[in-house]
């Protein structure tokens, strides 16, 4: 569902992802890890088609990010690293604008706000400004204006940053919920996560994809544990 | 058309969920009435709005980048830009949005000045056609800045810079079709460099219209300037969006 080859993106001298190629199936969920600045948002960006990519293209159910942008954005859901959204505006108002863009109406952006809405827990913020939101609720409104459409593919970029324990737990049952039907891009720095969503992961360095393998695959054949491998593949691209 | 309708009524009713639209109003207003009175509105002896439009492009030059220099700068800067370009919505159908619903704003402010033409229709008879050509040449005008303004509001993530830009731009394009600009200007340049200056000016075609004559230069002046601007933000924010 997704299919990304040889995507490429600098700003000025520092390449942020350099030549980049992987796919995703329906059913996986696949773990971006990376330390900071690996390249991981910037990757997801190119995606999600906010950015364009300088050399290289993707595909997201099958339409290009590049030539068929529009549709690969209708097809997609894409939660951004730090939730932004419009402050002046209720939860309400920024779900019935998402839905607006997306052309869901009537009876079925009822539905579907019947259902975002408790799915994600924001029943009682509904008719609260954003701006006045904790960053656990703003993620939770940018995770539902992200699922709003139901789409196939999700592209999320830290989706428990900024959540408490229990929180957190319930994304990442809804992520595990909604893996069998959909292909989950999911990007974190916590590696608990991996372990608890992801069925493959992938680890970013400089741009550089340096490992693509599944967490468990991982665990064994550096017989430890994720964080461990995550320091010892880390540290030797920095070594 | 269906994501050009969803950014267009976000960005109107944003003017009205927020403060900015009610001080906007009510400072527009305040000035609109004044500069028509300090300019002798009474002593004029005439049931015309002269007075009133008059000023309106000065007024404008002030008024018009403050509405504006929020549309793209915002966005950008609180980074709602990547909310909305992760949604099917095109560059193209996300400006005209918020075109369109800042001028709409704009006329809803233009419309709010009707005390003004009750007043001079209790006075005297006043020429009809010549209130709703002048109300045209305004709202053309309102438009040309606000295009210049939404342009500006892509080159800076500071609204406050935008606001500046904005305001030298329109100043200049008002200014170099003012009388005394072009008689300077003709001392050193040539008639038909003038003549190109004056044809450019905001002022040349606004006053044209003010005197009834709808032509056809005027007005292709006006859609000209607008789409003008408006290709040019959409070609920068497109290369800038993500900055």
């Amino acid at each position: 569902m997704i299919e990304v080859k040889e995507l490429r993106r600098s700003f000025g001298p520092i390449v942020a992802v350099d030549d980049i190629s992987f796919e995703v199936e329906k059913g996986q969920v696949l773990g971006l890890l990376g330390p900071n600045g690996a390249g991981k948002t910037t990757a997801m960006r190119m995606l999600a088609c906010f950015l364009k990519p300088d050399r290289g293209t993707a595909t997201v159910c099958g339409y290009d990010i590049l030539r068929q942008s529009v549709e690969a954005r209708r097809s997609l859901g894409y939660l951004a690293e730090n939730s932004p959204a419009y402050s002046e505006m209720t939860v309400g108002g920024v779900l019935n604008f998402v839905c607006d863009a997306r052309q869901i109406k009537g009876n079925d952006r009822k539905r579907a706000l019947d259902r975002i809405v408790p799915m994600c827990s924001i029943e009682s913020v509904y008719h609260q400004t954003i701006e006045t939101l904790s960053k656990g609720y703003m993620r939770r409104v940018g995770l539902a204006q992200a699922l709003i459409h139901d789409p196939q593919v999700l592209i999320l970029d830290e989706p428990t940053d900024g959540l408490d324990p229990n929180q957190k737990y319930e994304v990442r049952q809804l992520i595990n919920n909604m893996s069998k039907d959909k292909c989950i891009i999911v990007s974190t720095h916590i590696l608990e996560e991996v372990e608890a969503v992801c069925s493959r992961t992938i680890i970013i360095s400089k741009g550089r994809i340096l490992v693509d393998s599944t967490p468990q695959q991982l665990k064994e054949e550096y017989n430890c544990g994720l964080d461990e491998v995550f320091r010892r593949i880390t540290r030797t691209e920095f070594g | 058309m269906q994501a050009f309708l969803a950014v267009f009524k976000r960005e109107l009713k944003s003017y009205f969920t927020t403060p900015i639209a009610y001080v906007f109003l009510v400072i527009f207003l305040f000035f609109s009435g004044y500069l028509t009175f300090k300019q002798g509105f009474f002593e004029m002896r005439q049931a015309d709005m002269r007075a009133f439009f008059l000023n309106m492009p000065l007024l404008f030059i002030f008024m018009v980048p403050s509405a504006a220099m929020r549309l793209w700068a915002e966005e950008r800067r609180v980074g709602s830009i990547e909310l909305l370009f992760t949604l099917p919505i095109t560059i193209t159908q996300a400006v005209l949005g918020k075109f369109f619903a800042a001028w709409l704003f704009l006329a809803i402010a233009l419309a709010l000045t009707f005390p003004m033409v009750i007043t001079v229709c209790y006075l005297g008879e006043p020429d009809i056609a010549l209130i709703i050509t002048g109300y045209l040449g305004c709202l053309l005008t309102a438009g040309g800045f606000l295009a210049i303004g939404c342009f500006f509001s892509v080159v800076s993530k500071n609204q406050v810079i935008s606001f500046v830009l904005s305001v030298v731009a329109c100043t200049i394009l008002v200014f170099a079709g003012m009388p005394t600009t072009l008689s300077y200007l003709s001392t050193f340049l040539p008639a038909h460099l003038v003549s190109a200056i004056e044809n450019m000016s905001f002022q040349t075609h606004f006053e044209s219209i003010q005197n009834g004559l709808l032509q056809f230069k005027d007005v292709s002046y006006f859609v000209l300037l607008i789409a003008g601007w408006i290709v040019a933000g959409s070609i920068l924010l497109d290369r800038t969006k993500a900055g």
